[in-house]
């Protein structure tokens, strides 16, 4: 019976969550090697720290198998279905900002917002026999905003990484992924849609609301966010 | 008995019906091929279908409609005219609403006629009510066919009636296009700046990928035209905007349609096509006065209904999904038809809904 916390397991996502609970005098460490991934916390007690892939972070909360995880907001909507009603929002720890945005390539002078991406698949499909094509990983949200925003005769390609290359390969149109900087879709000859910005995510503290709470665990998690100032 | 068991009682019921009314039984496979669907109906179906696959024979679905499959199965082997009926469960995913069934039963009746659509519309209607005809429920209609005839009739370039028509079914982007061809919002400033350049095509940035600088220079042109076409008419756009406000009986809601058909003469056709399938409800003995059309009527549904559209709801229950829903499809025949086509029209019962409000009656 302990309060589990999720966080990132590598990368500067965990160092920037390890900084982020130090400074509020949680203090969060890998133990053992550096390949193994066990860690301690240390200033709350019963507290468990679960090293995760980011991307895991929110089905672990959602089968309440942690308590607490900290992960993009971008990867919650994602994977998440009703996503409000399976976790709470206790923090934007203003780390990890990212925009998902849909880009196409910059020679398209005629498409600048979704409204041209719109009469453009509609000519493509004409033209080419099939829907045009947009690579992300994230099909949930883009198929949502692209509804919402009447696009049509498009189709999702999955695409796990290395996105921005899928234009020049031939193996899709368009893409919908995130950006910090833009500097990889410039690189790769692509701009962002004038009003293509899907969600800007970033770093957040998320807590479980189906994840059991048994014993002591109840005063624990109260004593973690008091001593975090949430 | 339990709940499935009584749901698939009634579905034997509702199926034996349509039998007796001269339907042949329709079996179709659970797993949908899924590249037919997507091809149909877009990324949509992706969010409303549950998609399963293996190594060998790639995506497919799992039905979430009798409709493609029944079509596709007539159009391959179906003698003229046919008709068939069909029980058994669809599957939807219901990612926003935990309340809404996945998994539910539907009982179809569709008739493949190119003789009399308004007698094939009216019988499936007939049928229908006639089989939920005990219960408390409200009726609503309307035609999609309409409005694609008033988009045809708008005095405008082809392109802004072909851009309208795609959007029948989205009525936001519907809406947002019709104030712009009608010049009631500015032309966006990156469109301006872009026609505003001699040699828009000279960006100096490499082309890649497969959409040609043909195809782009063509949108160019494309744009060009309509910055330069007349705005359609404010008195264009209260008509189109008068045919989606109808809301009356049958028999009144022709009578407006008759009005505004006399300033939309393209509708026409489609107003005398409403008024042969008023007479032949009529004759079927359906009381047209109680039924209720209204002009927007089927704009949300997928896009495969292109004429006459209908639903039947349990009266005061907004909880429950529509106890019937059907229409006519002839344009999806002609997708699925590989060069064949034949006007169709049918319709579905949930049963497990009849069963519902049979049990709160």
């Amino acid at each position: 019976m302990t309060i589990k916390l999720g966080v990132p397991s590598k990368g500067r996502l965990m160092e920037k969550t390890f900084d982020w609970f130090g400074e509020r005098g949680v203090s969060l460490a890998r133990t053992g090697s550096d390949r193994e991934y066990a860690g301690k916390v240390e200033g709350v007690d019963g507290v468990e720290l679960v090293l995760l892939s980011a991307g895991e972070i929110p089905r672990e909360l959602a089968a309440g198998r942690i308590h607490l995880g900290v992960t993009g907001t971008d990867l919650v909507r994602e994977k998440l279905g009703l996503w409000e009603q399976q976790v709470e929002v206790m923090a934007e720890l203003g780390f990890g900002r990212a925009d998902l945005i849909i880009a196409v390539p910059q020679c398209w002078v005629d498409v600048d917002l979704l409204d041209d991406l719109d009469a453009a698949a509609a000519a493509f499909r004409k033209e080419h026999g099939f829907r045009m094509r947009i690579a992300t990983k994230y099909h949930r949200l883009v198929r949502d905003f692209l509804r919402e925003n009447g696009v049509a005769d498009y189709q999702l390609v999955d695409s796990q990484g290395a996105t921005e290359g899928t234009i020049k390969n031939m193996t899709a149109e368009a893409v919908a992924d995130i950006t910090s900087t833009g500097e990889t879709l410039r690189a790769n000859h692509l701009k962002i849609l004038s009003d293509g910005l899907m969600l800007k995510s970033q770093a957040t503290l998320f807590r479980a609301r189906r994840a059991p709470l048994e014993g002591n665990d109840r005063k624990v998690l109260e004593t973690l966010l008091e001593t975090l100032d949430l | 008995m339990s709940d499935k068991a009584l749901i698939r009682a009634r579905a034997a019921e509702l199926r034996a019906f349509f039998e007796k009314a001269g339907a042949v039984v329709a079996e179709t496979s659970l797993l949908q091929p899924a590249e037919t669907l997507l091809d149909l109906y877009g990324e949509d179906i992706r969010a409303r279908a549950y998609v399963t696959s293996d190594s060998l024979l790639g995506e497919q679905m799992l039905r979430p409609d009798f409709t493609v499959p029944v079509v596709q199965m007539h159009m391959e082997h179906g003698a003229e005219p046919a008709r068939y009926t069909y029980s058994g469960e669809v599957f939807r995913r219901q990612e926003e609403d935990t309340r809404r069934a996945n998994e539910y039963t539907q009982v179809g009746y569709e008739i493949f006629d190119r003789d009399n659509p308004a007698a094939a519309d009216a019988e499936v209607f007939a049928l229908i009510q006639e089989a939920l005809s005990p219960l408390d429920v409200r009726v609503s209609t309307g035609d999609i066919g309409l409005l694609k005839a008033a988009v045809q009739g708008l005095e405008t370039t082809e392109r802004r009636k072909a851009a309208l028509a795609r959007h029948i079914w989205r009525p936001r982007r519907f809406r947002s296009l019709l104030d712009r061809f009608a010049g009631r919002v500015e032309v966006p400033p990156s469109r301006e700046a872009l026609l505003a350049q001699d040699e828009p095509m000279q960006s100096g940035v490499p082309f890649i990928g497969l959409r040609t600088p043909a195809e782009v220079s063509d949108r160019i042109e494309a744009l060009r035209e309509d910055v330069g076409a007349m705005p359609i008419s404010a008195g264009q756009v209260e008509l189109l905007d008068a045919l989606l406000d109808v809301r009356e009986t049958l028999p009144f809601a022709l009578e407006q349609l008759r009005d505004i058909a006399v300033d939309l003469p393209a509708i026409s056709p489609a107003v005398q096509s409403l008024r042969d399938r008023i007479e032949a409800l009529d004759k079927r003995g359906v009381n047209v006065d109680a039924i209720e059309f209204e002009g927007s009527y089927g704009r949300t549904n997928m896009e495969y209904y292109d004429g006459f559209v209908f639903g039947f709801y349990a009266e005061g229950r907004a909880d429950l999904p529509p106890l019937a829903t059907g229409g006519r499809y002839d344009a999806l025949t002609r997708v699925l038809g590989q060069g064949n086509e034949i006007p169709a029209v049918g319709a579905v019962i949930r049963p497990e809904v009849v069963l519902q409000l049979e049990a709160g009656a």
